[in-house]
């Protein structure tokens, strides 16, 4: 029984730890070179961004929902952001503080829309992602490049470990996630998400606080998607409304893969980043083989959505057959 | 004569009512700053003008929202369509490319459609996997699998038969937005006139009903994604068609939520059950007028999504039971006071 | 002590949209007893005790807890007075751990930081408490129901509970698994607690519990010592019928007329050694042309558990059904409707009604479908099966193309009846085809039970009221416990007859 409380638990975990290291072995010996630690370090900073955004989304995964606005909070941040320093003057760290603000004002209205009018989380969010790329575009239609002290200061900051220089993206990355999984795996309201993804009617029999943890964790990705936004601007050096477009589809995959069930109550935050890594190093393998195309990756990011779906239902039936 | 279309009047007639309201006070805002916006004129034997626009900019957003409007009366989504359009699309060019005629054509990259809709359907109907996230699968991969198909370029497609779907004349009127609106008609005949029409709403209102009163719920489901795969198809021939190009990467972008948004604009719950295929005809047709009163206004395209987010939040707070519920309680409430 | 008042409601009455759920109910539970709440369908324990636990806020009476007034909103309100409640469809988190369970909502931890190894602690005391062995750090879902019941106990115990509320506890467990939980229900008895176990197994009350409350139709009948409450009592209590009534059937009534030949008739359709695991086991039964034949028994003796079987609805696992000799394999509803039956559930609600369709798609829909979807109806034939069966049925409705969820709950039966009817069935199966009607629409609907035997068709009838098995069967099939305890035909079918077959002492 306790293997098998254990394989049901951590079976996606393991799949997914697994799948990570023979893509990546696989890649190591196709492509001399591949394997070295600056290669994971640049996995962790080229992906900085989805990164911050996959870990709100996971919040909101655990909790059964799903988030599609968060690509376009981060092109409405970054363009936000870049628009109010280079245009407006303002010093970049109260920018920052204002758009992570204005993040999480629209996810708590439309956790607010979700909750309190029961209307589905996706179209929800499907008017969130309109009203944040509109409103990205409204305030600039074209790029702008941002030049401040702080932000060079910033961008040009480097962690050394050894001879592996970690980049500032890299390392809000991994505070973003370690603050993530504090959240989920040690606060009441991390496991009450969980509570809630797993029956929302038994957590309210519990007496959990449902409407208000539904409410915030809304509220928390967006706030990490505008967050995410910011990072994209220190790792491009400039603010575009168009970016993060699609991004939220990535986001959502990178959590599934992770083996987190995307209807909701379970999974883990550590797996997130496993499907971070797993989605940097296809796409790495990628650029860094050169023949094979582009194209690929979403493709083979398909596949895998496929096959964890189908193993996440399969693990559902088998439990419900037992429970019986 | 129709077995149950004079029965209709009764239902989806509200939100109809309120459509054509929208629509017109829409059209009147435009017309008193613009008199020229209604203005149709005939040149070279073709009509002209911004309706004529309208209904042919809204032509491919009313096929994919035709095959979303049974998917959703199910009590399902497809999110798969847009990439859908895109791998038909790359479809075409192959096929025209290796020589195939037009009809040929046509019905691959239907098939193409229907069978990726095959497999949502499976996945939804006999895997009982929700139905956002089984489509999803398809959104993310479909866009990879055109580019695929087409090697990652623009595929240009230069044949005149094939441009003439989306861009051709027919009495001088355009081709697209009649084409269209046969096969809106044509379905409404088919949904109504067979008892699908029935089954599709008896399998969204109550599935388990459904079941037990001897119908096979899990076929209807399979069946109306197929319907939607194959929809978008068709969609992605007209959209190929008008910019003479397979274009993996911006073909039928975002053509999900112009779809859902106008399923839902026209009356059809998200929750399932009743459809209206005449309020989604509408509701397509709402939007496009919304996005080219933006143009007209000179709001640049990509801020158009505002307005539309809004519009979608105003209707589906209308049609929220909660919300009724909560107005309702306010009225109620100082009445039991004085009583 | 052991006879101090622990709880006492006083009239207790709650309404829903006009219904009275609950009328002016009387009930008082002890410390240190296990107080049993019994009463068929529709006598307002679920209500009472969501009133209990704060999900519904009763209209008057009042609540008090060893003597305090209580009004609870919510269920953590109720678990905070120190009621709490185990439901059978345990209400906890699957996916998440036994240890987390136990502690979701209140997890010990400083400054928001929940502290794992206390929360683990925390529960293995709890489930030693119980004497229950068990991985806290396994996954719920991966239990067996009896365990995941006894952490929801584990639960409810470590919000310092007074009284327990069992809500059908044993409804999915096995002989073993029960004798367990009566060890645990002793125990927490011994330590003072007051239990309200809610239960339709009647030797397991007798087992267990010190007193009876049976409630009937949302009013109090009356609490009772169990020493001085014969089984057959009780049933007569929860039946609403007094056991020294021997006289059989009403004069008035004229007992329902077997087809002449139906005796000899092979039946239309024959089940022997059907059943299915947690269902029902060993059910023979034949149902012939003309011919009513009743399925009686309490709740949760395998009525419609049986029906299910029947109707493809579930798979049978052992046994078979023949349909005029020939072995069939009912895999769903749809074979069943092709092959001639017809099956009206008891849950109209979620498995009869099309609520948003209109009365005549409703009516038509199980012909409809039985033709596929080309073969369509035209409206004229629509039209003329609606107007004929609503004038034979009598359906109150504006008119046919009023959505359903609009008629009375009689009148939609009535209209899911013609559903079937529409098809032409051999065979039909009511299930509990009175339940929530009003009085006027009972007799019309066995009025039409009467007709329908007349012209030749073979119904099932399934029935808690045992007026109504007596009045309409000609056999009669007794379950008890999900097993077959007796078969009745002709005149021996009387109530007194029925009922001890139905308590387990005939």
């Amino acid at each position: 029984m306790i293997a098998r409380s254990l394989s049901t638990r951590y079976l996606p975990l393991i799949a997914t730890s697994g799948i990570f290291l023979v893509l990546f072995i696989t890649a190591s010996v196709l492509n001399e070179g591949f394997f070295s630690g600056r290669v994971i370090v640049n996995l962790l900073s080229d992906n900085a961004f989805l990164g911050i955004a996959a870990v709100g989304m996971t919040l909101v995964i655990f909790s059964g929902g799903i988030d599609l606005s968060v690509g376009s909070v981060i092109g409405f941040t970054s363009i936000f952001s870049a628009t109010i320093i280079a245009g407006h003057g303002v010093h970049p760290a109260i920018a920052w503080i204002a758009a992570v603000i204005l993040g999480a004002l629209l996810g708590a209205a439309m956790g607010t829309l979700i909750h309190v009018f029961e209307l589905p989380p996706f179209l929800v969010t499907l008017a969130g992602m309109f009203l944040a790329r509109g409103s990205a575009f409204w305030l600039n239609t074209e790029s702008v490049g941002i030049s401040h002290p702080w932000y060079d200061g910033l961008s040009n900051f480097a962690l050394s470990l050894g001879p592996i220089q970690v980049s500032a993206a890299a390392l809000l990355l991994l505070a973003t996630a370690l603050a993530g999984y504090v959240v989920a795996h040690h606060t009441r309201f991390g496991r009450n998400l969980l509570a809630i993804g797993g029956s929302e009617q038994s957590a309210l029999l519990m007496g959990l606080p449902v409407g208000a943890a539904k409410i915030a964790v809304y509220t928390v990705n967006s706030a990490c998607a505008a967050f995410a936004g910011l990072v994209a601007t220190l790792y491009t050096g400039s603010g575009n409304p168009s970016m993060g477009i699609g991004l939220e589809l990535d986001a959502i995959a990178v959590v599934v893969i992770g083996g987190t069930l995307l209807t909701g109550g379970r999974g883990h935050l550590f797996g997130t980043v496993l499907g971070l890594l797993i989605f940097g190093t296809i796409q790495a393998a990628i650029l860094f083989d050169g023949r094979l195309s582009s194209w690929w990756m979403r493709i083979v990011v398909g596949a895998l959505l496929l096959v964890f779906i189908l193993l996440q239902r399969l693990l559902v039936r088998g439990e419900t057959r037992a429970g019986h | 004569m129709n077995p149950a279309e004079s029965s209709r009047p009764r239902r989806p007639l509200s939100p109809l009512v309120w459509l054509c309201l929208g629509l017109t006070a829409l059209v009147l805002w435009n017309v008193v700053s613009n008199p020229a916006f209604l203005a149709v004129t005939l040149r070279d034997g073709h009509v002209y003008g911004v309706p004529i626009d309208i209904f042919t900019q809204a032509s491919r957003t009313m096929l994919v929202a035709l095959g979303m409007t049974l998917v959703i009366a199910t009590g399902g989504v497809d999110l798969s369509v847009g990439s859908v359009v895109a791998i038909a699309g790359a479809v075409c060019a192959l096929t025209l490319g290796h020589g195939a005629g037009l009809p040929l054509t046509i019905a691959a990259a239907i098939a193409v459609g229907a069978a990726a809709g095959a497999v949502n359907g499976l996945l939804v109907a006999r895997l009982a996997i929700q139905p956002i996230v089984a489509t999803l699968i398809l959104m993310v991969a479909g866009r990879g699998i055109a580019q695929l198909l087409s090697g990652g370029q623009v595929l240009i497609i230069a044949d005149k038969s094939f441009e003439f779907l989306a861009n051709g004349f027919v009495l001088g009127l355009p081709f697209a937005p009649l084409l269209v609106a046969a096969l809106f008609l044509a379905a409404h005949l088919a949904l109504r006139r067979s008892a699908l029409g029935l089954f599709i709403e008896a399998a969204g209102d109550n599935e388990t009903a459904s079941r037990f009163a001897g119908l096979a719920a899990a076929r209807i489901k399979w069946l109306v994604y197929v319907f939607s795969g194959a929809c978008a198809g068709l969609a992605g021939v007209l959209t190929a068609s008008n910019i003479r190009a397979a274009d993996a990467n911006r073909a039928g972008e975002n053509a999900e939520l112009d779809a859902i948004f106008a399923v839902v604009v026209g009356g059809t719950a998200l929750t399932g059950g009743r459809f209206s295929i005449l309020g989604t005809f509408l509701g397509a047709l709402l939007i496009q007028t919304l996005a080219t009163t933006m143009y007209y206004r000179g709001v640049p395209p990509a801020v158009a999504p505002v307005p539309k987010a809004l519009l979608i939040v105003a209707v589906s707070l209308l049609q929220s039971e909660k919300l009724r519920n909560r107005i309702s309680a306010l009225w109620r409430k100082p009445r039991k006071v004085a009583a | 002590m052991a006879n101090a008042p622990l709880l006492q409601l006083r009239g207790l009455t709650k309404r829903f949209l006009g219904v009275t759920a609950l009328s002016a109910v009387d009930f008082t539970a002890r410390a240190g007893e296990i107080h049993a709440l019994l009463g068929e369908n529709g006598a307002g324990k679920s209500t009472l005790i969501k009133v209990l636990t704060g999900i519904h806020v009763p209209d008057c009476g009042s609540i008090a807890l060893s003597g305090q007034p209580i009004a609870p909103r919510s269920p953590k309100d109720a678990e905070a007075a120190g009621i709490s409640t185990v439901y059978q469809e345990v209400n906890l988190i699957r996916a998440l751990s036994v240890a987390e369970n136990i502690a979701l909502g209140r997890q010990p931890g400083r400054f928001g930081f929940l502290n794992w190894r206390a929360i683990r602690r925390h529960a293995r005391e709890a489930l030693a408490r119980l004497e229950i062995e068990c991985d806290v750090d396994a996954e719920l879902g991966s239990l067996s129901i009896a365990l995941q019941q006894m952490v929801a106990i584990a639960r409810a115990l470590d919000l310092r509970a007074r009284l327990l509320v069992l809500d059908e506890p044993t409804a999915s467990l096995d002989q073993k698994e029960v004798a367990e939980l009566f060890k645990v229900m002793r125990r927490l008895r011994g330590e003072g607690l007051g239990i309200i176990f809610v239960t339709h197994f009647l030797d397991q009350v007798y087992a267990v519990c010190e007193r009876i409350t049976v409630l009937r139709n949302g009013q109090l009948v009356g609490e009772y010592p169990t020493a001085e409450l014969p089984k057959l009592a009780l049933v007569g209590k929860m039946l609403g019928r007094e056991v020294a009534d021997e006289s059989g059937r009403a004069p008035a009534q004229s007992a329902p007329a077997t087809n002449p030949a139906a005796g000899a008739a092979p039946p239309v359709l024959e089940a022997r050694g059907l059943g299915r695991r947690h269902a029902v086991e060993g059910v023979d039964l034949a149902l012939r042309r003309g011919e009513v034949t009743g399925l009686a028994g309490l709740l949760g003796s395998g009525r419609t558990e049986t029906a299910r079987l029947l109707f493809g609805v579930d798979r049978a696992e052992s046994g078979e059904i023949r349909i005029h000799d020939r072995v069939v394999r009912l895999g769903s509803p749809r074979d069943a409707a092709q092959l001639g039956l017809g099956f009206c559930s008891e849950d109209r609600k979620s498995e009869g009604i099309l609520p948003n369709l209109s009365v005549r798609e409703n009516l038509i829909f199980a012909l409809q479908a039985k033709r596929g979807a080309w073969h369509t109806l035209s409206r004229a034939e629509q039209t003329e099966l609606c107007d004929r069966y609503i004038a034979a049925l009598r359906i109150k409705t504006a008119d046919a193309e009023t959505p359903i969820k609009n008629l009375s709950g009689g009148n939609q039966q009535k209209v899911l009846l013609a559903r079937w009817l529409a098809t032409q069935p051999e065979v039909i199966i009511l299930d509990e085809p009175t339940r929530g009607i009003d009085v006027g629409a009972k007799a019309e609907i066995e009025q039409l039970i009467a007709r329908l035997r007349a012209d030749g068709l073979a119904v099932l009838l399934i029935s808690s009221e045992v007026e109504e098995i007596v009045r309409n069967c000609s056999h009669v099939l007794v379950l008890r416990e999900r097993r077959p305890a007796g078969k009745i035909a002709g005149d021996e079918i009387t109530p007194a007859r029925l009922m001890q077959a139905m308590a387990g002492n005939a």
